[in-house]
């Protein structure tokens, strides 16, 4: 027996449900895709195949994915860590230090959140060209390091940061650097996840910069490997989307497990 | 005392400010004058605003141009407006697996552009599932040329971002609606509004900054639109879905490197990103 509510929340179920479908398909797709040789892929088909393994076998034939997977999760890591770093400090730095001149200088920080990559990309080429960095890992990095979105978030977080922690700590005679590594950080560790969380889908998923700087096999990261899978004039989609796959679970774990600091990460920066 | 705390000040941002400074504040100004700079590869010399007019002589640079908004004009408003739409029905108290619909409509910003792209790129051939479906419910005769008709490809681009996009705005929509006050929905209840009355009337108003906010990222990241053309449709089919920063790339790294032009180029994404972030801010700022 449906109750009256639920009955006038028909047309709602029934929206959410094509929206969800509509959402989830390509994700089935892709899953049953990777089972499937490249002529049914192309031919539309709908059911699980037999080929997961040779498609694998094949991909592991045409590019070296450990060394990529490393490379990948080397960049992101790495990335990411040095950027909770970084940026915490300097959102901590701005809140808790409140000075004039520092004020503006935040504003002129937060003005270049608008700088299109488009335009900075040209000049970052030329300064790691000159400084001999060009296809290496550092070069990936080092650019994403002071992410402006992660400071403005950072701030804004440590308004909530308990004045009176500092002044006791401060009365115990600690000092600045030891109240930030030992109060500040373990108290926002929640802040902490959900910049690790927007950091981690970041650099994981980053594109143009490394296409430009990474040039050689070596070096190169999944979402460069997948794409120039798939840029080939005929690709092989059981190949491609088997690749697909490997580049999109690490995500999707990472989302499924963090779920909660997912949403808080990305709106709580706004409310 | 305040001479200390401000050297800490100072200690803290330092490290972010010089990383900026060197890898965007500097760049920006060497881009500027990047863009008086004439002449391929290597030798350039200062053209002045040669660049500038050579703009408005370039084809190429308009279609970029033309294509850019058509997707800005096109895919932000009614991704915005599903978005709304989703978390407004989300927003009923009654509803029951709102969590569950939560996380099925936010799982494509899991994906990676590149990788959400190449699903496109497969669902959309000629003789992918998609066309499979619409010819098996007779809905059309023959394929559709998603990716090899100058219309169907735009279509196509703007239907992946959609895809892709639509739940993370919504996920803004339900945060800012969870600090509207319910009891305003219950009046509106009593007094008999219907559904479409209280959207319009309670949830749009309500949501108005977050509503600005979103339109201002989007705005941002459609007129940077890059990996989704690079890895779909490469720009194609003749050049009726490339944008500005694909035509940057390309003008950089894929044709004899132009550095000076495609530096004049970016500075367009620049100004129109400034102008159109302005005018929103203003004209939010009027009917506030």
């Amino acid at each position: 027996m449906i109750s009256r509510t639920q009955k006038n929340l028909l047309p709602s179920y029934a929206l959410l449900v094509v929206f969800s479908l509509v959402s989830v398909f390509p994700f089935i797709w892709l899953i049953i895709g990777a089972t499937n040789a490249n002529i049914d892929i192309l031919r539309g088909s709908m059911t699980f195949g037999t080929e997961l393994a040779a498609n694998w076998q094949k991909l592991n034939d045409l590019v070296n994915l450990p060394l990529v997977l490393w490379n990948t999760i080397k960049v992101t890591m790495l990335g990411t860590l040095l950027t909770l770093l970084v940026a915490s400090m300097a959102g901590y730095g701005f809140e808790i230090f409140k000075s004039r001149a520092r004020e503006r200088v935040y504003q002129l920080v937060l003005l270049t959140l608008m700088i299109p990559f488009a335009a900075l990309m040209i000049p970052l080429f030329k300064i790691f060209a000159t400084i001999g960095l060009l296809d290496t890992h550092a070069a990936v990095i080092i650019p994403t390091i002071a992410s402006v979105f992660i400071i403005f978030y950072f701030r804004q977080a440590s308004k909530a940061f308990p004045s009176e922690l500092r002044e006791a700590a401060r009365v115990d005679g600690m000092k600045e650097w030891q109240i930030f590594f030992y109060i500040y950080m373990p108290v926002m560790k929640s802040t902490y996840a959900a910049a690790f969380i927007i950091m981690f889908m970041t650099n994981w998923n980053n594109y143009l910069w490394p296409l430009i700087v990474l040039q050689s096999e070596d070096t190169k990261t999944i979402t460069l490997v997948i794409s120039s899978l798939a840029s080939a004039y005929s690709p092989d989609y059981g190949v491609v989307l088997t690749g697909t796959l490997v580049a999109t679970i690490p995500t999707l774990i990472v989302f499924l497990i963090m779920q909660r600091h997912f949403v808080h990460g990305m709106t709580g920066s706004v409310k | 005392m305040n001479r200390f705390v401000n050297i800490n000040g100072w200690g803290f941002v330092s490290l972010s400010l010089a990383l900026i400074l060197a890898f965007a504040v500097y760049p920006i100004i060497q881009s500027l004058w990047l863009s008086t700079q004439v002449g391929k590869g290597v030798v350039t010399e200062f053209g002045g605003l040669t660049n500038v007019y050579r703009l408005f002589r370039d084809p190429l640079f308009k279609t970029a141009l033309f294509n850019t908004f058509i997707f800005l004009l096109v895919q932000v408003p009614i991704m915005l407006t599903l978005a709304l739409v989703l978390a407004n029905t989300l927003n009923n108290p009654d509803l029951k697996y709102k969590n569950l619909f939560r996380i099925a409509i936010f799982l494509p910003c899991v994906t990676s552009l590149v990788a959400y792209s190449l699903l496109f790129k497969g669902m959309f051939s000629q003789d992918g599932v998609i066309n499979s479906f619409l010819l098996n419910l007779h809905l059309i005769n023959e394929p559709i040329g998603w990716l090899t008709d100058p219309f169907w490809a735009k279509i196509t681009i703007i239907t992946a971002i959609t895809w892709r996009w639509t739940g993370y705005n919504m996920i803004f929509y339900i945060a800012a609606l969870q600090n509207v006050d319910r009891s305003i929905y219950e009046a509106a209840d009593l007094e008999g509004a219907n559904a479409f009355q209280k959207f319009t009337r309670i949830t749009v108003p309500m949501l108005k900054p977050v509503i600005l906010f979103t339109t201002v990222i989007s705005t941002i990241g459609t007129l940077q639109l890059f990996d989704e053309i690079m890895n779909i449709t490469n720009g194609g089919p003749a050049n009726s879905t490339i944008t500005l920063s694909v035509y940057i790339y390309k003008l950089s790294f894929q044709y004899v490197p132009n550095f000076g032009y495609a530096a004049t180029v970016s500075y367009v994404i620049v100004l129109i990103v400034a102008l159109l972030s302005i005018l929103q801010f203003k004209v939010a700022g009027k009917d506030a």
